[in-house]
């Protein structure tokens, strides 16, 4: 299949589609809005439905719904919605039930701007709703990753009963590049758990979170423990670039990622042995592969449009081996290549921060 | 060869469309590409740009932070990003719009009357296209026929009678710059 050039935001929606989404609900908002724009036009033309709910809250319950009775189904938004919609992606996480949130981060806290930002992985990887859940969480870093990392989301909130985000950016979902909708096909399992109508079915089907009494609520939370840690074992993915021989380990995801590989590339030329870690799953964390680099590597640089947010989870999984270093621009600032170097060179030379 | 290009002016100026019709043409001669848009709070009237990569290899960063080209058609464009171009890059004026002089010594100047060659060829909108042109002359991001190979696939036919006119802007631009 040829080429097509699409932004970011449109091949969320496309490749959605093509997995098999027939629902979207959601809200406006920068630097998001081209995806419910896209799905409006697109979801119609296979039998779906868009709709532009009264707001985050009622847009999250509406996946809620959709999701109980069966159907694949995708919200988005940014930040400041997504925090609106965290009471409703606990009660997801809470009920089991699959469905696939996207995530155009923009600079914060509060209302902050629509630059691209990094500053939500916090809320997406540890919680941002109430109770002990987990939410699998993917970082594309380019368009094509995007429509690649879309279709894996629903397979993958099918397969573990499980909500799953898919992490981006401003520029993420600004951007256009060109991307192979390659065979992408909805691998939609049974759902005989659904709430979707009796039609002769002899059992009654029932979908809730709640559990009143304290040791039943501590069983079941012992079961979704046991889930998420067959993901952790499972699912884990990341990228290794120019790995084989680095002494110094860069660490970024996403847009970040893509900054760190060209600074790679720079370093390289400069002589410095330099390699970078990407995370594709930011939860499951790769902090096995992170803790293997450590017994090599002499440090390690985070890379983050954030101040400083996934690099807890480097330090974690690193242990106090090496030093990771931390080098960021927050609040809707981009890294620039070149600084990202000078900021290795720092380190070569023993003076990072 | 990377080629990272800023175009920028007003909006309704149909900056983005030239950046997007240079990334199509990337694409369909196979190389690494990506366009980036400035999406401030923006309107028309008001200031718009685009990144354009164009690359041999894959691409790093879609955020184009040292130009190796600019397209200037408004003045605020102009005190914005000289200061950026990349050390002898090109920076093309578009003068019928920008009475501004670059003060930098260390790039390539071209003043190009965009929209005086466009209304001469009777049709002011191809203003823009005129500029790709002489961009294409200068610096062989990308071929005029690749170009016009895009308009076919992007335009919806009943506007392909606009395309002999575009195709003609980017000679026009071409042109321009060759007899400079």
């Amino acid at each position: 299949m040829s080429k097509i050039l699409m932004k970011g935001n449109e091949a969320f929606g496309e490749a959605a589609v093509l997995a098999g989404c027939k629902y979207f609900f959601g809200y406006p908002i920068t630097p998001q809005s081209e995806l419910p724009h896209y799905m409006a036009k697109r979801l119609p033309e296979v039998g779906g439905v868009f709709l532009q709910a009264e707001s985050e809250i009622a847009a999250i319950n509406m996946v809620y719904g959709a999701a109980g009775a069966g159907a694949r189904v995708m919200t988005s938004s940014s930040g400041p919605g997504i925090s609106l919609k965290m009471e409703g992606v606990s009660y997801l996480a809470g009920a089991e039930l699959p469905a696939v949130l996207v995530n155009v981060v923009r600079g914060g806290p509060g209302l902050g701007n629509i630059a691209p930002a990094q500053s939500d992985y916090f809320q997406a990887t540890k919680g941002g709703g109430h109770g002990d859940y987990r939410l699998i969480v993917l970082a594309p870093s380019s368009v094509q990753e995007i429509v690649d990392l879309t279709a894996k989301a629903f397979d993958l909130a099918d397969q573990y009963m499980n909500p799953v985000m898919l992490l981006a950016d401003g520029i993420l979902g600004q951007m256009m590049e060109p991307v192979e909708l390659k065979d992408i096909k909805p691998n939609i399992p049974a759902k005989p758990w659904a709430v979707n109508g009796m039609k002769g079915r002899a059992y009654r089907n029932l979908i809730v979170s709640v559990h009143i009494v304290a040791e039943d609520n501590e069983k079941f939370n012992l079961t979704l423990q046991a889930k998420y840690d067959k993901i952790f074992q499972n699912e884990v993915l990341y990228e290794n670039y120019k790995m084989d021989d680095a002494e110094f380990v860069m660490v970024a995801y996403g847009s970040s990622a893509r900054l760190a590989k060209g600074a790679v590339d720079k370093a390289r030329e400069k002589g410095l042995k330099v390699g970078l870690i990407r995370p594709i799953t930011l939860w499951p964390f790769p902090s096995e592969r992170l803790a293997e680099a450590a017994t090599t590597a002499k440090a390690f640089l985070t890379v983050e449009m954030s101040l400083g947010q996934m690099v807890e989870d480097v330090r974690l999984a690193v242990n106090g081996v090496k030093p990771v270093y931390l080098y960021t621009r927050t609040g809707g600032m981009v890294p620039v290549v070149k600084d990202i170097v000078v900021e290795l060179e720092k380190i070569v030379q023993g003076g990072g921060k | 060869m990377l080629h990272e290009i800023i175009i920028a002016g007003f909006g309704g100026q149909g900056i983005l469309s030239m950046g997007q019709l240079l990334t199509y043409a990337g694409m369909i001669e196979n190389k690494e590409v990506a366009w980036l848009p400035s999406y401030g709070p923006e309107m028309r009237g008001g200031t718009a740009n685009c990144a354009v990569t164009v690359s041999d290899i894959p691409i790093s960063s879609p955020v184009v932070s040292e130009p190796t080209a600019v397209i200037i058609m408004n003045k605020p464009s102009l005190i914005k990003f000289e200061p950026m171009v990349k050390p002898d890059g090109f920076i093309l004026v578009n003068s019928s719009l920008v009475d501004q002089k670059v003060k930098r010594p260390d790039i390539k100047v071209y003043e190009i009357p965009a929209n005086e060659i466009a209304e001469e060829m009777g049709n002011s909108r191809v203003a823009g296209n005129i500029m790709l042109g002489a961009l294409q002359e200068l610096t062989g991001v990308v071929s005029i026929d690749s170009m016009e190979e895009t308009l076919k696939k992007v335009l919806p036919p009943h506007k392909h009678n606009l395309i002999p006119v575009n195709r003609q802007a980017l000679e026009k631009g071409a042109e321009f710059v060759r007899s400079k």
